[in-house]
């Protein structure tokens, strides 16, 4: 918690209601997903909140993330509202993708979210692109990428750091190193004990930060985002965190020993925050305050995307392309 | 033409005065590819475009074409209007993904709230002896994915028009060029003229009675030299260039066919699940009358051969054409 010291109060309880939406926008979601009323499938990030709100807490206006499968932390942590999440995930047509997309496309891009993404390794891609973006135009502004170990297996994963770094890119590709790609554990996957060793490769940084630690994150993206912006370059963050629930909502973890399944080693971002919050300048009572607020919002998010209609069948061909009909029916 | 001068140029050169012109025209169009840079390009397709737009719109990329067709469509949905090279046609497997899970659905599944304008030119085809991994018309595989579309001019004027107008476009365009046609030569407005072809339009390039031949792509020249031997035996066919793969101009081919009761398409791509196949099948759905069977001219089977001998028995050539239309027009 080192570099916590220099955090204002106040932005340190920010991080800490950030992660506390999270969890209850997921934990909203697992429950709607097990009742049977989220159609399709989602991938949840419980466990790993510390990663999006730590990362997004570090960005300013103008800045902008790609994201993955497992995104609802970085939208919601990015700004995206609750309630026209959640509406995407009920398939309504005021959800953010109007019913097309599910939880594997939230995006808000006037908040900087260009969208969450089924395809791993393509955040990097676009990530880059993005960045090439803000080069080009002169804006002064970085992206956060954001992927996991598994991703970084992919080509692409190795084509957009090498650009990034040929170009001089303003860009932080973040790794949310949660132990699991799909089924299969970190070993599987990756050839090196950290994927943040990767980034000696192209020639630019690459820190392990601890994952559970929203203060460590933020701290590490702060920095990395403003050497982005004053055109310092790529870096790679790699978040060591965990994944409490399986790749999928309904995934039964047989891969994961008893232990890890039970949660034994006790990980869990937002307890760790509270243990350490006197020593942020902050009392029980304050904390309490941001949880409850934070539930509260998710709540009324929840009940507004419940009420709301299906896309209607006629949307069915709306948005395939830009300006006029195209000649397919 | 609105009067002004025309002018003979190479069909390279049109693709590198639509860049020119473009670039000048919008700062947010910017070039990325393998060797767009200070080299001009391995066709000199990009030669003064680095010295005239600098290097910061005017790219070299590494041989990485998921990453950078990706990056630009990152790019397109920021700000930018980016244009794309990827050396060949073939090269089209590498960045499947960007162009066919990122590009042509993103507008659509994020609700609307980006397009993505770019456009992606390439080269392709046969007829140069390239091999099997050099040759290949894959025009079919993007027309089949709602998002994108999908152009393949065949002479200079379409070219330039073409590729003006995809990079105004607002939608992710992939422009399929023609290895085999890049030294050939075409009329075009003269320079300073903002000539631009609608996407999606059909051009008649031979008028005629007694059967409509569709042309697709680089089939365009031999459809034509095709035309002119049944013309000496007295048999007079239309030809149709689609130049655009999607959305394909059924308009003007169902009228054409209406007309001379006779369809046959010709094209580079194999026949199966084919733009041909395509044509054929709306003709048929269409319920227009036809006076002899369709037929698909194409390819047997079989990957591009690289022997010249082998490649000629490979592609559909003039003599082929005449002789499949002159047996439609006997029957």
């Amino acid at each position: 918690m080192a570099a916590s010291s220099s955090v204002a109060p106040e932005r340190a309880l920010a991080l800490y209601r950030t992660m506390c939406e999270i969890r209850a926008f997921e934990q909203a979601a697992v429950k709607g997903y097990r009742d049977g009323h989220l159609p399709g499938f989602i991938h949840v990030s419980l466990g790993q909140e510390a990663c999006a709100a730590g990362a997004c807490g570090a960005l300013v206006e103008g800045d902008l993330i790609t994201s993955t499968h497992r995104g609802h932390g970085h939208c919601l942590a990015k700004g995206a509202d609750p309630g026209r999440m959640l509406a995407e995930l009920y398939a309504r047509a005021d959800g953010y993708a109007k019913g097309r997309g599910g939880s594997m496309h939230i995006a808000d891009v006037a908040a900087g979210v260009l969208g969450a993404n089924g395809i791993v390794g393509q955040s990097m891609g676009l990530g880059i692109g993005a960045a090439l973006s803000l080069q080009v135009r002169g804006q002064p502004n970085c992206v956060v990428a954001f992927f996991g170990e598994g991703a970084s297996g992919t080509g692409i994963a190795h084509e957009a750091m090498n650009m990034a770094a040929l170009w001089n890119l303003g860009i932080v590709f973040f790794c949310e190193s949660n132990r699991y790609a799909e089924l299969s554990p970190y070993d599987t996957h990756v050839s090196v004990p950290d994927v943040a060793g990767r980034a000696a490769a192209y020639g630019f940084t690459g820190v392990v930060v601890d994952g559970e630690d929203v203060m460590a994150v933020h701290a590490a993206v702060a920095e990395a985002a403003a050497r982005a912006r004053a055109g310092g370059g790529p870096s790679l963050i790699e978040a060591k965190t965990y994944r409490w629930h399986g790749h999928y909502e309904g995934d039964p973890q047989t891969y994961k020993p008893e232990a890890e399944r039970r949660n034994d080693e006790g990980l869990d971002p937002i307890a760790r925050f509270a243990r350490g919050a006197a020593a942020l300048g902050l009392d029980p009572a304050r904390l309490e305050g941001a949880r409850e607020e934070a539930e509260a919002r998710i709540a009324a998010a929840l009940a507004w995307a419940g009420s709301l209609q299906s896309p209607p069948a006629a949307a069915l061909t709306e948005d395939v392309y830009a300006g006029q009909a195209h000649g397919a029916g | 033409m609105r009067g002004r001068p025309m002018a003979r140029v190479k069909y390279y050169r049109a693709l590198n005065r639509a860049l020119h012109e473009e670039m000048a025209r919008d700062d947010r169009v910017i070039l990325l590819g393998e060797d767009v840079g200070a080299s001009g390009g391995i066709f000199a397709q990009t030669r003064g475009l680095y010295e005239t737009f600098g290097p910061a719109r005017v790219r070299d990329t590494p041989i990485a074409e998921n990453g950078f067709v990706s990056a630009a469509v990152g790019a397109a949905m920021t700000g930018l209007r980016p244009v794309v090279e990827v050396g060949f046609e073939d090269f089209l497997t590498c960045c499947m993904d960007p162009l066919v899970n990122q590009a042509a659905k993103l507008r659509y599944m994020l609700g609307g709230q980006v397009s993505v304008p770019m456009l992606l030119y390439t080269f392709g085809g046969g007829g140069v002896n390239a091999g099997p991994q050099h040759s290949q018309s894959l025009a079919a595989w993007f027309a089949h994915v709602p998002g994108l579309k999908v152009v393949m001019p065949a002479t200079p004027r379409d070219v330039l028009g073409l590729v003006k107008s995809g990079i105004r476009d607002d939608n992710p365009v992939l422009c399929l060029l023609s290895k085999k046609l890049i030294g050939s030569t075409g009329e075009v407005t003269g320079e300073g003229d903002d000539t631009l072809v609608p996407l999606g339009a059909a051009d008649i390039a031979r008028q005629g009675r007694d059967a409509t031949l569709v042309a697709l792509g680089q089939m365009r020249a031999p459809a034509l030299a095709a035309a002119d031997l049944l013309a000496a035996g007295g048999i007079d066919v239309e030809v149709i260039d689609p130049r655009s793969a999607s959305p394909l101009d059924m308009v003007c081919i169902a009228a054409s066919v209406r007309r001379t009761g006779r369809l046959a398409v010709v094209q580079e791509a194999h026949a199966p699940c084919s733009l041909a196949a395509e044509i054929v099948a709306a003709i048929a759905e269409a319920g227009i009358a036809l006076r002899a069977t369709p037929r698909r001219i194409t390819p047997p089977f079989a990957p591009s051969p690289f022997a010249p001998q082998l490649e000629r028995a490979f592609l559909p050539d003039a003599e082929r054409i005449a002789s499949t239309l002159r047996d439609m027009v006997a029957a």
